[in-house]
């Protein structure tokens, strides 16, 4: 290792410090995604592209997944921590069946369990946004969702990663119904919320990728949508303009 | 004088001895030789490297090069080694990156396939490519977790357990991808393109011949040569396919071939000669 000596006027400070090329153990693999709970279902949404810099190195790699017991889950940003991130989870809730007898593991337990994965590397974070989904004990749809060190919320409805700001306002204008109001009110009376049906979601989630495609570099090829109902989990795909 | 900044002005311990800290009941000074316990910094940048590994699928496997060139720097250190390893028995593992550490990789995989292979403990089952990605991005990631990374780019190939063509790269911080073409380094701006070309999407690779799939590659040998001054025109190529007819439900017989010095072919650098400056000349 090399020592440079740093000019100081008194020799008590410490003078030699090593000249620092520090490996960087993190990086950005763009993609976004997108979790919106509904009455009796809830989906998580990706794009399918993963980048570093401006090479677009897969246009499928999916990294929306269902990891058992209807919870289907994301977490985007790096790539390595995300993957590494879900198989602990997917690991550990197998271990969960084998030590009460293949008992259901439910989304708020799930959620909880998330947080101290997340939490237990505050000092070396995983650097990644992660989102959960699926149905609660009442069977309404539920997303949770998480910042790098394990802050959660459940929400009716997220964006995350690359896109996650220009997606975020068009969901609360679109879901939460955010500055609408019922015409003839003169801006009196706010619109009412209403839980939305599968088919308004799928369109939505569908807009808002295309035009995330449309200002991101980082989002584009192909979306993966998971969807949970009361029947299981299921996948649908739709592609993505790829410039 | 001593005209070491830290000892202007001191008497000079030749003469008056060293300084005796405890005079200024300095207790928390460090002395000089304390000064290089810094906490322990797994220092890296890769030292002797190897430039792009190439690599793409086909109707029936996958086919992927690597020049035998190790760097120095821009020094041409070695011009012989092999960066395309074998696995077991069906599986291709590519290298670029530090040298040392593709040696490091070649030991660990080794004794991989001594423990999996030889002491067939697991009755019949065998190596194939997924395991091989899955293990070494495990190795690699946790590496990179200790900050003390395998500095290398790796592509994996091979077979799925269900007989289709994997591919599949890995690098030194963990990220993994597939896609059916696959480029390390230098490759991923000046090779993926062309091969995107013959297969523009991931699925495409089911309709394209090895003789085109090998075309292209050999292209892309020469593209890099031609570009990358870390790149040599000697290389090695692995073509792994399976020899059945489609529709036959019977075992697919797989064939590894391994061809190693061969030369880029057909170059024409009649294009240098324009070459002034950072660029082609502007008529």
């Amino acid at each position: 290792m090399t020592n440079a000596t740093v000019a100081s006027e008194y020799s008590a400070e410490v003078n030699h410090v090593p000249i620092e090329h520090r490996f960087n153990p993190y990086s950005d693999n763009g993609g976004t995604v997108l979790g919106i709970a509904g009455e009796d279902f809830a989906v998580l949404a990706g794009d399918t592209r993963q980048v570093e810099g401006y090479s677009i190195h897969s246009r499928y790699q999916p990294k929306v997944f269902n990891v058992g017991d209807d919870i289907i889950m994301t977490a985007n940003g790096f790539a390595a921590d995300g993957a590494a991130l879900i198989d602990r989870f997917k690991n550990q809730l197998k271990w969960y069946k084998f030590d009460h007898g293949g008992k259901k593991l439910s989304i708020q337990s799930a959620a909880r369990y998330i947080q101290h994965l997340l939490y237990g590397k505050r000092f070396f974070p995983y650097y990644v946004y992660t989102i959960i989904a699926g149905l609660d004990e009442n069977g309404k749809g539920a997303v949770y969702s998480y910042d790098p060190v394990g802050s959660y919320e459940r929400e009716q409805c997220r964006a995350g990663g690359a896109a996650a700001s220009l997606i975020m306002p068009f969901l609360d204008n679109q879901v939460n119904f955010k500055n609408q109001f019922e015409p003839g009110t003169d801006g009196k009376q706010k619109k009412e919320l209403r839980y939305l049906s599968l088919d308004e979601v799928l369109e939505l989630v569908k807009d808002a990728f295309s035009s995330a495609t449309e200002r991101h570099i980082y989002v584009g090829d192909g979306l993966e949508i998971l969807i949970v109902t009361k029947d299981g989990v299921r996948t649908e795909y739709y592609p993505l303009k790829r410039d | 004088m001593n005209h070491d900044p830290f000892h202007w002005g001191r008497p000079s311990q030749e003469t008056y001895g060293g300084y005796n800290y405890n005079i200024a009941n300095a207790s928390n000074h460090q002395q000089e030789s304390q000064l290089d316990n810094f906490p322990k910094v797994h220092s890296q940048q890769p030292i002797i490297t190897g430039t792009s590994v190439v690599s793409l699928k086909f109707k029936h496997g996958i086919i992927m090069a690597a020049d035998n060139l190790g760097s120095y720097g821009s020094l041409l250190r070695f011009n012989n080694l092999e960066r395309l390893i074998k696995v077991g028995s069906q599986t291709v593992v590519g290298i670029s990156g530090d040298i040392s550490d593709l040696q490091q990789i070649e030991r660990i995989l080794h004794e991989l396939e001594i423990e999996q292979e030889i002491y067939d403990s697991d009755g019949g089952h065998h190596l194939r490519a997924p395991h091989v990605h899955e293990y070494l991005s495990k190795i690699l990631y946790n590496r990179r977790t200790k900050m003390d990374p395998l500095w290398n780019a790796v592509i994996v190939g091979g077979f799925n357990d269900d007989g289709t063509p994997f591919l599949k790269y890995i690098d030194l911080l963990g990220v993994t991808y597939t896609s059916s073409t696959l480029a390390t380094g230098f490759g991923s701006h000046l090779a993926v393109p062309l091969l995107r070309q013959l297969i523009p999407n991931d699925i495409d690779y089911e309709n394209i011949e090895e003789d085109e799939a090998r075309k292209v590659l050999e292209n892309c040998m020469r593209v890099l040569f031609y570009r990358d001054a870390r790149a040599s025109d000697k290389y090695s190529l692995v073509t792994i396919k399976s020899e059945s007819n489609e529709g036959e439900s019977t075992p697919k017989k797989l064939s590894y071939n391994h061809e190693t010095e061969l030369k880029v072919e057909g170059q024409s650098w009649k294009f240098a000669k324009d070459i002034s400056g950072y660029g082609s000349k502007q008529l």
